[in-house]
């Protein structure tokens, strides 16, 4: 049954994540766009879109045939490891420790990369090249959504919700970047990775217990606990080390 | 090719950043798994074990990159 305790995180996790992620794809096949012409970073992403459909068709017949409480082991495992990587570099960029992604830089980085690229390539192979670029860009942000979606929404039959709020995501990104046509330099993205890093932690947690036979207390409401244990956590070491930091300073 | 082992080394990416990190994961995944199936811990205690650890981990690689 679907219930809030379960649909909001789910949702919530997987607009926050495609956020993240479809600013960077964004980054990526507008670099292409301006260096190489729209026409080739419109069909390299649009090729990558299919690749990305035709995966996810795949798995998700896939997925029915797999035993739950098995399916909720897997995904919870997984969710560990992406969630809780996601959780420890926010940590560290929330410290000071590691830099913020910087939008504008990595654009910058992007357009250079390829203009430099262009100039080495005969002219034939140039808008193969800037096809390759934004597939592989699209592709691998896509990869990202597909998993967060997937992971979050398969145990609970939450499927659906999970990704119209990707689909939400994208939407946004898209619809402002085709407004401003600039990197979208603004979003908190460190913020919103921190708080995604939680609530896949939190996922993951959940749905590897439930996968070993657990029965947590509370049920759903469990999931509210773990969010609240790894954002105490995680907003406690960073203030210890930042603070610490500052002190060494000169 | 050369397209291909970026992209599946890239995947490979999403789910270990901190090697420390991912293998503790699996390591600590594996002993609660192997405890509640030997019946050594109730489910339910493999469970807080599960969460103890976990949080430990995380507070432990974090502080140990911070230092490095």
């Amino acid at each position: 049954m679907l219930t809030w305790s379960t649909a909001v995180p789910a949702v919530g996790a997987a607009f926050g994540a495609s956020v993240v992620e479809v600013v960077e794809a964004f980054t990526i096949v507008l670099a292409v766009g301006t260096v190489y012409g729209w026409r080739p970073a419109i069909i390299g992403s649009s090729a990558a879109l299919v690749t990305l459909a035709a995966m996810i068709v795949a798995l998700g017949g896939l997925l029915g045939a797999v035993p739950i409480h098995l399916l909720q082991f897997v995904i919870g495992v997984l969710l560990l490891l992406f969630g809780m990587r996601w959780l420890h570099k926010a940590i560290l960029r929330a410290a000071g420790v590691v830099p913020l992604r910087d939008e504008q830089s990595a654009y910058a980085d992007k357009t250079d990369q390829l203009s430099e690229l262009s100039r080495q390539a005969r002219p034939a192979r140039v808008a193969w090249i800037a096809g390759l670029a934004a597939y592989k860009g699209v592709l691998l942000e896509g990869i990202e959504v597909a998993f967060i979606v997937i992971a979050v929404g398969a145990g609970r039959g939450l499927l659906w919700p999970a990704a119209l709020g990707a689909f939400a995501a994208c939407l946004l990104v898209l619809g402002i970047g085709a407004l401003i046509h600039r990197p979208l330099a603004r979003v908190p993205e460190n913020t919103l990775k921190f708080a995604v890093g939680v609530m896949l932690s939190s996922f993951g947690m959940f749905w590897t217990g439930e996968g070993l036979g657990v029965e947590w207390p509370g049920n759903d409401a469990a999931l509210l606990v773990f969010a609240l244990l790894f954002a105490a956590v995680g907003l406690g070491i960073a203030g210890g080390i930042r603070g610490r930091r500052e002190q060494v300073r000169p | 090719m050369r397209s291909l082992v970026a992209i599946l080394r890239e995947l490979l990416g999403l789910f270990v950043g901190d090697a420390g990190l991912a293998v503790g994961i699996l390591a600590i995944v594996a002993a609660v798994a192997l405890l509640i199936r030997t019946a050594t811990l109730v489910p339910l205690h493999g469970g807080y074990l599960l969460v103890v650890a976990l949080v430990a981990l995380l507070a432990t690689t974090v502080v140990r990159a911070a230092r490095r």
